[in-house]
């Protein structure tokens, strides 16, 4: 029977060494599988720029279009909540600052805790609004597929125990921060083979578009 | 002294008048971190009980707990509530030792066989008897025989109740804690590297008055002094949760007493009274001397993954193992990038067709 | 560490934004007055079982500043019972014989009952005192 310092230790420590070793390795082989495929060869005769179009579009990519918007305007304006407070929640939280320092070498200043606390409650609350959204709108359901709500699930579990951990609501403390750092080991093992993967493969599609407008010498 | 005056009595024989017992009444109701309501309560119990005997054993330990304990010794609520026990046997205090000290404890032992309380300190080895002996008695026989007629058992210190640094890794003595060995006796775990002085006579003076064990939490500790985290009582809380934070023990956050989470305080897991009752007659306690809580009541905190290493930070070199993943996970990318070109290349040349169940495939 | 030649250097300065403890206290001490006006009952605080910030303590001390009455118990070491600038507002403080504080307590009553005679007490000087006279009458 592991006591809860023991099972801490274990979490921050070799069990992590494991998530983060099949998160890399996943993401690396789902990235260079597709990437060593390469890109038929455009016969035709450049137009314009490939590679101005493809970087240009990465970055155009992340602002909305009216179409799109005047469509499925409750997707676009929760999806950018929910992903913003995310990383918000993720990167700025000093403690999670003191993990990345510890990992990469790297550091930067964080944002006031209560701050961190309200844009968690913000992202769980988007969170729920999109998974009500798609259980009730006919066509997300009719989409819908066992992935889909496991990777939903999987992202409001770190932000939702994060959350009760700091806060202390429920069982012991050690145990809910063992919960979290449980939550997140599992968010990133399953990563790579979910579509989760759209974190680095977003680069490469909106790329490849805008390349191949690109060279064709028309605005993507 | 009689062992069958009560302790009224006794106090009164001491010249004690019945003001200075209410003051006494007093402030053993705060040592036990109980509502001053309960001093006239405690008055009443402790006027009709009589004097508990204890016999202390000493095993392996620092004696730093025997030590925190006898601070202060004139008569002080703690010196009081010693004179209020029989304590028959201490062999670091007793002024006997060898057989006589012996013959004094199986002597107490058989007096009061059934009821005396056991007090231990220092975790106990098992890999080779011979390795902490008293008088030739192995730590282990006197331990499981003293045990035997015991009322109850209170484990002081944290390696009497968990093993303590004795059981740290490699733990090359093979130590364990009282509880590891003891199982048919109720044991009341006071832990801490040192427990809190008047801990340990809260949860004596406990007995004096309930005649009972106090309420205890998952380990075994009493929750009227373990029940809360430091986190959840320290007074540098609100700069955590303002996320106001030291980051070297001597930069302007650490003059300005900010919180010391990211120096590796191990407050949010941690149990005990530190922050309330505090140490040497409330005067302060780590955090507030500027160290971040170690965690010490908590079983496995020796190897609870570094005492400057903040909660949140990883106990491995997460570092090295994502490099290693980069080039395995390359490695096998480019490998499986080349099959699937080979496969590609073949399909063409055999002009093989998309169907449909190619489309479907990872739905 | 360069240029520390002062203890002073290393004193913490607790920062501007300090734990609030004093103001609920006194927001405490004010319902417990209000209970005693009204319903004669009596209110026992125990300040170690708060955790005070460093400095708090005295803060709240100062606050509560001193009234008419200052009284000494010497009964297994001193103890204070002093009537805060509040009547009604006892600061009760019990030391032992190394004048190390052993319990601090905001009592809010008519008087501390530590301040009355007990029964028991009596009775023991009654004793006394017969005795006195009795050999006063024999010599």
């Amino acid at each position: 029977m592991m006591t809860e310092t023991q099972l801490l230790v274990w979490l921050r420590g070799p069990a992590l060494q494991v998530a983060i070793a099949i998160f890399v390795v996943g993401v690396a082989v789902r990235l260079l599988e597709v990437l060593v495929l390469g890109r038929k060869a455009d016969l035709a005769e450049a137009r314009g720029s490939a590679v101005a179009g493809g970087m240009r579009t990465i970055l155009m990519r992340s602002f909305p279009d009216r179409a799109t918007l005047q469509r499925a305007a409750f997707t676009e304006i929760t999806g950018y909540i929910f992903h913003i407070g995310f990383f918000v929640t993720l990167l700025f939280y000093a403690p999670h600052i003191l993990l990345f320092n510890s990992a990469l070498g790297i550091s930067w200043p964080a944002l006031p805790t209560p701050v961190i606390d309200a844009t968690a409650v913000v992202t769980i609350i988007t969170l729920v609004a999109v998974l009500i959204h798609r259980l009730t709108n006919r066509v997300m359901r009719f989409l819908s597929r066992f992935q889909d709500y496991l990777v939903w699930l999987l992202t409001i579990l770190p932000v939702v125990t994060g959350y009760i951990a700091f806060h202390r609501i429920g069982v012991t403390p050690p145990i809910l921060i063992a919960i979290h750092i449980i939550s997140v080991e599992l968010f990133l093992i399953v990563f790579p083979f979910t579509k989760l993967m759209h974190a680095f493969t977003l680069f490469m599609s909106r790329y490849y578009n805008g390349a191949i407008a690109g060279y064709r010498g028309v605005k993507s | 002294m009689s062992k069958d005056n009560t302790l009224g009595e006794i106090l009164r024989k001491q010249g004690v008048s019945r003001r200075g017992f209410l003051k006494f009444c007093a402030a053993t109701a705060s040592l036990m971190a109980l509502p001053p309501g309960m001093a006239p309560v405690i008055a009443q119990a402790l006027e009709k009980a009589r004097r508990p005997s204890v016999i202390w054993l000493s095993f392996q330990e620092c004696t730093g707990c025997t030590e925190s304990l006898t601070r202060s010794y004139s008569p002080t609520v703690e010196g009081l509530i010693f004179d209020a026990i029989s304590l028959d046997y201490h062999h670091t205090l007793m002024a006997a030792s060898g057989t006589a000290a012996e013959a004094a404890r199986e002597a107490a032992m058989e007096q009061s066989y059934g009821n005396y309380i056991l007090v231990v300190d220092g975790s106990i080895p098992t890999r080779n008897a011979g390795f902490s002996t008293i008088a030739g008695v192995s730590n282990r026989d006197m331990l499981l025989d003293t045990a035997r007629g015991a009322a109850a058992i209170v484990a002081v210190g944290t390696c009497a109740a968990f093993g303590g640094i004795p059981h740290a890794n490699p733990n090359p003595t093979g130590a364990v804690s009282v509880s590891d060995l003891i199982k048919d006796k109720p044991i009341i775990n006071v832990s801490g590297c040192p427990p809190i002085p008047v801990v340990i006579t809260g949860v004596l003076a406990h007995f004096l008055t309930f005649g009972a064990i106090p309420d205890l939490d998952s380990h075994g500790r009493p929750v009227a002094f373990y029940g809360k985290s430091i986190h959840d009582r320290c007074y540098r809380r609100p700069f955590y949760d303002r996320g106001l934070f030291a980051e070297s023990f001597d930069d302007e956050g650490a003059k300005s007493g900010w919180c010391l989470y990211k120096l590796g305080c191990k407050g949010p897991t941690t149990y005990n009274a530190c922050a309330t009752t505090k140490w040497n007659e409330g005067t302060s306690f780590p955090i507030e001397s500027g160290h971040p809580c170690l965690g010490c009541s908590e079983p496995d905190f020796w190897d609870g993954g570094g005492f400057y290493k903040a909660i949140s930070t990883p106990t491995e070199d997460i570092g090295r193992t994502a490099v290693y993943a980069i080039g395995g996970g390359a490695a096998a990318g480019l490998a499986l990038g080349a099959i699937n070109r080979a496969k590609r290349n073949k399909a063409e040349k055999e002009h093989e067709q998309v169907t449909i169940d190619d489309l479907e495939k990872g739905d | 560490m360069s240029g520390l030649t002062n203890s002073e250097d290393l004193k913490v300065v607790p920062g501007e934004f300090l734990t609030g403890n004093v103001q609920p206290l006194l927001h405490e001490i004010r319902h417990a007055m209000g209970r005693l006006l009204d319903e004669g009952e009596a209110t026992v605080i125990d300040l170690r079982s708060i955790p005070l910030a460093p400095g708090e303590e005295d803060r709240l001390l100062r606050e509560l500043g001193r009234g008419e009455v200052a009284a000494h118990l010497s009964a297994l070491g001193p103890s204070e019972l002093v009537e805060s600038r509040f009547p009604g507002v006892w600061i009760v403080t019990h030391y032992n014989s190394d004048s190390e504080v052993i319990g601090r307590f905001i009592e809010v009553c008519d008087m501390p009952g530590l301040l009355k005679a007990q029964q028991d007490d009596i009775r023991d000087g009654l004793a006394a005192l017969e005795a006195r006279l009795a050999c006063s009458t024999d010599a």
